[in-house]
């Protein structure tokens, strides 16, 4: 006895709404991707923090010196940015293969599509933990002016992780389909590392500060680099991030309910 | 209550090839059309199930049986919910257990007591409800303090009885298998038999694909035949 289906709407919203619940599955799987890596080496997933603690150590006073800038807060500003930088490009470039990587797994199971999703996402956080620890140990060491603002770190850190979902599922469910996107999104990430103020800050720019403010993915840098260098939060910043977010996500939604059962062919 | 129920169900595999899938001919069909776009817009698909319909009810133990291709294995996943279909529906009730690939999930470097946890997950259980699974599963696979180790270290017979153990371990409202399992040396496979038998015979629905008819009639209450997509015959016997 069939009785009417559920519109493609609500499917794809209960893919979301069960791929968030299945804790005990993209928890494990992310977390099983690092160990993979890592497995049987001594150090484990602190390779992760000693090799991006060895690039800022090298790069900081190197480039703090190139751009003439003072040690302390050059020093200070390169660490926070690049390790967001990690976080906020891991997700980007994962996000292409979040379907095509769980390939055998969509193929042969139920499992609500958003899972491998957040498998990706949640991996991206682990590294971003372990990377955390070099931001901790700078803070400490420069000791910066540090107040309430902290606060939003981990508000702004949660805005990104929900940033991830939207373009996991956008982003992997094109891929998917076209598979000359992975290459354009990686080349396009590795510009935008050099066009996004990492290595530099927009006051560089003099006049042309407007130029950085153009650029989307500045604008999730700072919204946890600002509170943690201890400046006012940007007003414009988080406006850009949450209308990227809720349009992000409406663009997802829509792709996702039309698409959501082609993907199993696809991959 | 039980059931599976497909009313027309079609699935299309589309092949892309080399040049449909690139989005390179997809721009250049929107900047030239005429001759190049007769090339890049040709998607050939494969039928791969053609208006299936039935409804499997309580005590139905299905055999399925057709010639290679013939859409077996695509209808166990459409049953077991990968694959949706490209028309059609299918609607299915109670817990289902889909046997199609043991190992799936499994990752060798892992230890064995891991892989209890990452395999289970993939079949949809909580750990909780492994937890309490775990010696009986050590117990049954005879791995004893192998089940400490990396499933890399295993024999591929070990592992197998790893994987079997596992995905056996829980009871289902319907079951479904590509050709009938058989794991292990002679004596693990007649224990095996007994557990798989003890599963089969609790579940209310059991929809096996195979093309060793015997087989099939030792089983199955009721047999689908499937030629090139289509469901030729469904009969009891």
């Amino acid at each position: 006895m069939l009785s009417a289906p559920p519109s493609r709407f609500r499917l794809a919203l209960r893919d979301l709404k069960d791929g968030i619940r299945s804790i005990h599955v993209w928890p494990t799987l992310g977390w099983l991707e690092i160990k993979q890596r890592y497995r049987r080496s001594m150090l484990g997933p602190f390779w992760l923090t000693i090799s991006t603690g060895f690039m800022i150590a090298i790069m900081g006073p190197l480039y703090g010196k190139m751009f003439g800038q003072p040690v302390s807060s050059y020093f200070l500003y390169l660490a926070i940015s690049f390790v967001v930088w990690i976080l906020v490009s891991g997700l980007i470039n994962d996000s292409c293969t979040a379907f095509i990587q769980a390939e055998s797994y969509i193929k042969q199971t139920k499992l609500p599509l958003t899972v491998y999703v957040l498998r990706t996402v949640w991996k991206n956080f682990l590294i971003f933990a372990h990377n955390l620890a070099i931001v901790v140990l700078v803070l400490v060491y420069f000791q910066p002016r540090m107040d309430w603002h902290l606060a939003l770190v981990p508000l702004a850190v949660l805005t990104i992780f929900v940033n991830g979902i939207w373009s996991g599922i956008l982003l992997g469910l094109i891929c998917a389909r076209f598979r000359d996107i992975p290459p354009v999104v990686s080349s396009l990430v590795q510009v935008a590392f050099f066009l996004t103020p990492i290595f530099w800050t927009p006051s560089m720019l003099g006049r042309h500060q407007w130029a950085a403010d153009l650029n989307p993915l500045f604008h999730y840098m700072e919204i946890v680099r600002r509170p943690l260098m201890g400046q006012d939060p940007s007003l414009l910043s988080w406006g850009v991030v949450l209308a990227i977010t809720f349009s992000g996500f409406a663009l997802m939604l829509a792709l996702f309910q039309r698409f959501r059962g082609r993907i199993a062919y696809w991959v | 209550m039980t059931a599976i129920s497909a009313r027309d169900v079609i699935v299309d595999f589309p092949i892309y090839g080399l040049r449909s899938r690139s989005l390179k001919n997809m721009v250049i069909r929107a900047a030239t059309g005429g001759m190049l776009a007769r090339d890049a817009s040709e998607r050939v698909v494969v039928r791969a199930l053609d208006g299936v319909s039935f409804e499997f009810r309580e005590g139905d133990r299905v055999g399925i049986v057709g010639h290679n291709g013939s859409g077996k294995t695509t209808l166990l996943r459409v049953i077991a919910g990968a694959y949706e279909p490209v028309s059609g529906a299918i609607e299915t009730e109670g817990r289902i257990a889909a046997m199609l690939s043991i190992t799936l999930g499994m990752d060798p470097e892992a230890t064995g007591y891991e892989n209890i946890f990452l395999r289970a997950a993939i079949m949809g259980l909580k750990p909780r409800e492994v937890a309490t699974m775990v010696s009986e599963i050590r117990e049954f696979s005879e791995l004893g303090d192998y089940i400490d180790m990396p499933v890399r270290m295993y024999s591929s017979g070990m592992s197998m009885r790893l994987a079997f153990a596992i995905s056996t371990c829980i009871a289902a409202d319907i079951i479904l298998m590509d050709e009938w399992l058989s794991v292990g040396d002679p004596a693990f496979r007649e224990k095996a038999q007994l557990r798989l038998r003890r599963l089969v015979d609790q579940a209310r629905i059991l929809v096996l694909a195979s093309n060793d008819e015997r087989l099939i009639r030792d089983n199955c209450n009721r047999i689908m035949r499937l030629s090139h997509g289509k469901m030729i015959a469904l009969e009891n016997i």
